[in-house]
């Protein structure tokens, strides 16, 4: 505390934290439609509004058709709404306006997810809407082959990101030739679709078995259940069985730097190995994330950004996909500093697994997780994201609540030992994409720089 | 035909202002055990002197940099420390701070956000540490990235004539490394009174509790003048304007155009139908120009329409813009994308809207709002930006119903103002290999 200046009529000294009423757990209404499809509905009428999400597995079966199932699963889900059996691509624009609804459709590694909000009002249109693009979608050859040529053109911008850059050259060091390590499509893949390959993927891939529903807003759970038993009813299908390929190990050893001449900021990216949500190390690991760099707060903030202004935003995480989990940093930095980041990148992680954290670290990263998962989970769009993505694990809105008592459980030895299994610069690999000719010669004198990579663009 | 649109019962607000001016705005709401504190204080990227580029945006990095009872990284600490999330955005008009966290913290936010309104801690070490975390914010967004900023940064100085209009509000780098602790110092005297700001509180509190915290934390910062805010509005272009840029890094062309549209404040009654229009012309996979450039024509890969140069309608006082943005392959040139566009308002302009399609606009933009409005924070900063900018925090709770009224006629009319209009135009020519 500073000295208090004289004219201060109340000695000003932080206020005490009152114990807030809890968050209510949402209560989540499971079925499984007679189609195999799941469905979760939560009440929430905070807006008269209701967000849904529909999500579908769309693993790749195998190393081999990763690049396929990529370059097929972004074109497909650009072009699913171009049109079904009943509508044209301007109708059913038309009809999804009516209602309020903006449906997106996107895809990764794991699944191809449909996302919109609705007006309360138009629920049982927007499932009619939902069920006809999935048993229907027409995808017209024209309107097909100029939209394969816009991805194209989108991947073409896209590589000259440089973070998108930094975020392949990244993965393929985790990920070898697993289908993860497939951030983009191939556009020579994508160059040789056409609409008879999108509406045979469509056939064999887009099933409600496997696929969950998930309806929060303003709603009654019972209405939501019937409406989407009627709008589903045609949407049939075998089950697929679908295998997700365990990930590859990787050498953390050496740094790989991709070259990116004239560049005048390096983009520094780690990643290694973690456990997911279903872990018993996975609450320690989420606060050991926070207080390394997992927050505005961390570590890493405090040393490259507060202390030593290398860089603006940052941080680390953990990103849970279905085949398994990962630890990532990302640091955007001054090109002549790069070799430093990494260092005190390297340093950071060294004083997490080699010393305890404090006890007001691990109170307040604590404080923040269980905070922000009620943040999160207060809104009706926060609720149904954070729902989506755990069906997809297999995983229920119990698991918040399990999470919930995990982290208050976690001493400062589990998050050491947690730091040292997974934070562990040994387990990490490092990957820089900057300009070699300013970064090379000091970010050798950290460690081998593997065979130089040009920049693919 | 389009669904029956609902509406939000509007929240009661309450409302005083401290005796040394701060305007308070109490939305009481208990559908979750959070709050929002937002503070908005009436100084923007306009506001800038000449030399003293992006000043507006690095005396906000400044200002998380520590206060009288808080150390540099403390403001942080106690918010995230609480369980809640903050950040701070700087603006045309205005700059905000704000944090969402559970409710017990409220207590504890609301001194955090007085203490460094009545005593930030302004010194030349911490000005230069943030000094280089924004030249790295600005590498990011602008520098090390193809169409880095395109077209707020680029656009208003075709657009626009004067300095506050015109010029880089991230800053130059040579305005940002000569920045002083004596800059900040009569910066934060000039614009940083409580009388030139907002404080809205939303959520889960107790008003007689809240306003007791808020009189004792904020009453005490001591009052000071004031600034008399210059009118940043500008004349109406007399003629077209055309400029290129070249983005080094871009392999493949971007459009940009603006055109100036009426008063947002003053002459809100006028500005409205283009909210409307900009909706019924870019937004979604029905709008017209979705349906023109990209799955009829196949000129662009990618089209947006929006007001003002953040894309939020409501965020700026005049001069702002209606801007138009598209990039689009080498085989397309801009003439093409301008007589698409030109033909696209004449059509609008001369046949008008059916009510069908007024409707499903409509429904869109009502869903967006209530989407809006579900967040505590979404919510409070609604109610701060309509305090500052508007006058009135109702504004955020009367728009929906502002916006429902706009017809067909006064879409249509927008339409043909802005085909009549000069417009300024920017090319971006790309510069790299493909």
């Amino acid at each position: 505390m500073s000295a208090q200046s004289a004219d201060e009529t109340i000695a000003l000294t932080l206020p005490p934290l009152i114990q807030a009423r809890p968050a209510q757990a949402p209560r989540a209404v499971s079925t499984t439609l007679p189609n195999g499809l799941d469905t979760v509905v939560v009440r929430r009428p905070t807006v008269p509004m209701v967000e849904v999400r529909l999500r579908i597995p769309l693993p790749a079966a195998n190393s081999r058709s990763a690049a396929a199932t990529t370059a097929r699963g972004s074109l497909m889900s650009s072009s699913m709404l171009f049109g079904t059996a009943a509508r044209s691509q301007q109708e059913l624009a038309n009809d999804l306006a009516a209602i309020g609804a903006d449906l997106s459709v996107s895809v990764d590694a794991d699944r191809i997810l449909f996302s919109t909000a609705v007006l309360r009002t138009g629920l049982a249109a927007l499932l009619d809407l939902l069920a006809d693009v999935v048993t229907s979608a027409c995808y017209p050859s024209a309107e097909v082959a100029a939209e394969r040529d816009r991805l194209g053109q989108r991947i073409a911008m896209a590589l000259t990101q440089p973070g998108v850059v930094a975020r392949m050259a990244r993965a393929r060091r985790l990920f070898g030739d697993h289908p993860y390590a497939q951030t983009l499509p191939d556009p020579a893949v994508v160059a040789g679709l056409d609409a008879s390959i999108l509406r045979r993927t469509h056939r064999d891939r887009v099933r409600p078995s496997g696929a969950t529903l998930v309806v929060v807003g303003d709603v009654q759970p019972a209405t939501v259940g019937r409406q989407a038993t009627a709008a589903f009813a045609d949407w049939v299908g075998p089950s697929r069985r679908s295998r997700v390929l365990a990930l590859p190990d990787f050498d953390p050893m050496g740094i790989t730097l991709v070259d990116r001449p004239g560049a005048v900021q390096s983009n520094l990216r780690l990643g290694g190995a973690a456990v997911g949500r279903s872990h018993p190390d996975y609450a320690a690991l989420q606060l050991a994330n926070l207080v390394f760099g997992g927050y505005f707060s961390s570590r890493l903030t405090e040393n490259l950004r507060e202390r030593n202004g290398f860089t603006y935003s940052p941080n680390s995480g953990i990103d849970n996909a279905i085949a398994g989990s990962t630890f990532l940093i990302n640091a955007d930095v001054a090109s002549e500093v790069t070799a430093r980041a990494v260092h005190e990148t390297w340093y950071e992680l060294g004083r997490m697994a080699l010393y305890p954290v404090t006890e007001d670290e691990l109170d307040s990263a604590r404080r923040y997780s269980l905070g922000t998962l009620a943040l999160s989970t207060a809104t009706q769009a926060g609720l149904a994201s954070t729902l989506s993505g755990l069906a997809g694990q297999g995983l229920t809105a119990s698991w918040l609540t399990d999470f919930q008592k995990a982290v208050a459980g976690v001493t400062v030895a589990d998050v050491q030992q947690a730091s040292r299994r997974y934070l562990s610069v040994s387990a990490l690999a490092t990957v820089i994409v900057g300009d070699a000719t300013v970064v090379k010669e000091s970010l050798a004198s950290l460690g081998p720089i593997l065979a130089p990579v040009r920049n693919e663009t | 035909m389009p669904v029956r649109v609902p509406t939000l019962p509007v929240p009661a607000l309450h409302r005083l202002t401290l005796g040394n001016g701060l305007r308070v705005v109490l939305a009481p709401d208990s559908t979750a055990p959070v709050v929002a504190v937002a503070v908005y204080y009436d100084v923007g990227m306009r506001s800038e002197p000449q030399g003293r580029t992006g000043f507006a945006h690095l005396f906000e990095h400044v200002m998380f940099q520590g206060s009288a009872h808080l150390p540099k990284l403390e403001h942080a600490r106690q918010v995230q420390g609480s369980g809640g999330v903050f950040n701070g955005s700087t603006h045309l008009d205005y700059t905000n701070y704000f944090e969402v966290l559970p409710a017990g913290a409220l207590e504890r936010a609301l001194f955090c956000e007085a203490d460094r309104m009545a005593a930030p801690l302004l010194t030349q070490e911490t000005i230069d540490n943030q000094i280089d975390v924004v030249k790295e914010e600005i590498r990011v967004n602008v520098l090390n990235r193809p169409y880095g900023a395109f077209p707020w940064l680029q656009l208003p100085e075709v657009l626009f004539d004067t300095f506050a209009n015109t010029h880089n509000g991230y800053g130059d780098f040579v305005d940002l490394e000569s920045a002083t602790a004596q800059d900040a110092a009569s910066f934060f005297d000039s614009y940083y009174a409580p009388g030139n700001a907002v404080l809205a509180v939303g959520g889960d509190f107790d008003v007689g509790q809240a306003t007791t915290w808020v009189q004792r934390y904020f009453g005490q910062v001591p009052a000071r003048d004031t600034p008399t805010r210059p009118a940043f509005g500008e004349p109406a272009l007399t003629q077209d304007r055309r400029a290129d840029v070249v983005d080094p890094l871009a392999t493949t062309p971007a459009l940009a155009i603006g055109w100036r549209v009426p008063d947002p404040v003053d002459d809100l009654a006028a500005f409205l139908p283009y909210v409307v229009l900009s909706e019924l012309m870019s937004d979604g996979d029905a709008s017209r120009l979705e349906q023109r450039l990209i799955h009829r024509d196949q000129l662009a890969i990618h089209q947006s329409m929006y007001l003002g140069l953040f894309g939020d309608p409501f965020d700026a006082r005049d001069a702002t813009a209606m801007i138009f943005q598209a990039h689009h392959g080498s085989q397309v040139n801009a003439e093409q994308l301008l007589g698409a566009i030109d033909q696209e308002l004449q059509a609008l302009a001369t046949d008008g809207v059916t009510e069908q399609e007024l409707g499903r606009v409509r429904a869109r933009i009502a869903a967006q709002l209530l989407r809006h409005a579900d967040p505590v924070l979404g919510r409070t900063q609604s109610f701060a930006a309509g305090e500052l900018i508007h006058g009135r925090a109702e504004f955020a709770t009367e728009l929906p119903g502002r916006l429902a009224e706009v017809d067909a006629g006064s879409v249509a009319m927008a339409a043909a103002d802005l085909a009549a209009a000069h417009r300024a135009v920017l090319e971006l020519k790309p510069g790299a290999a493909a």
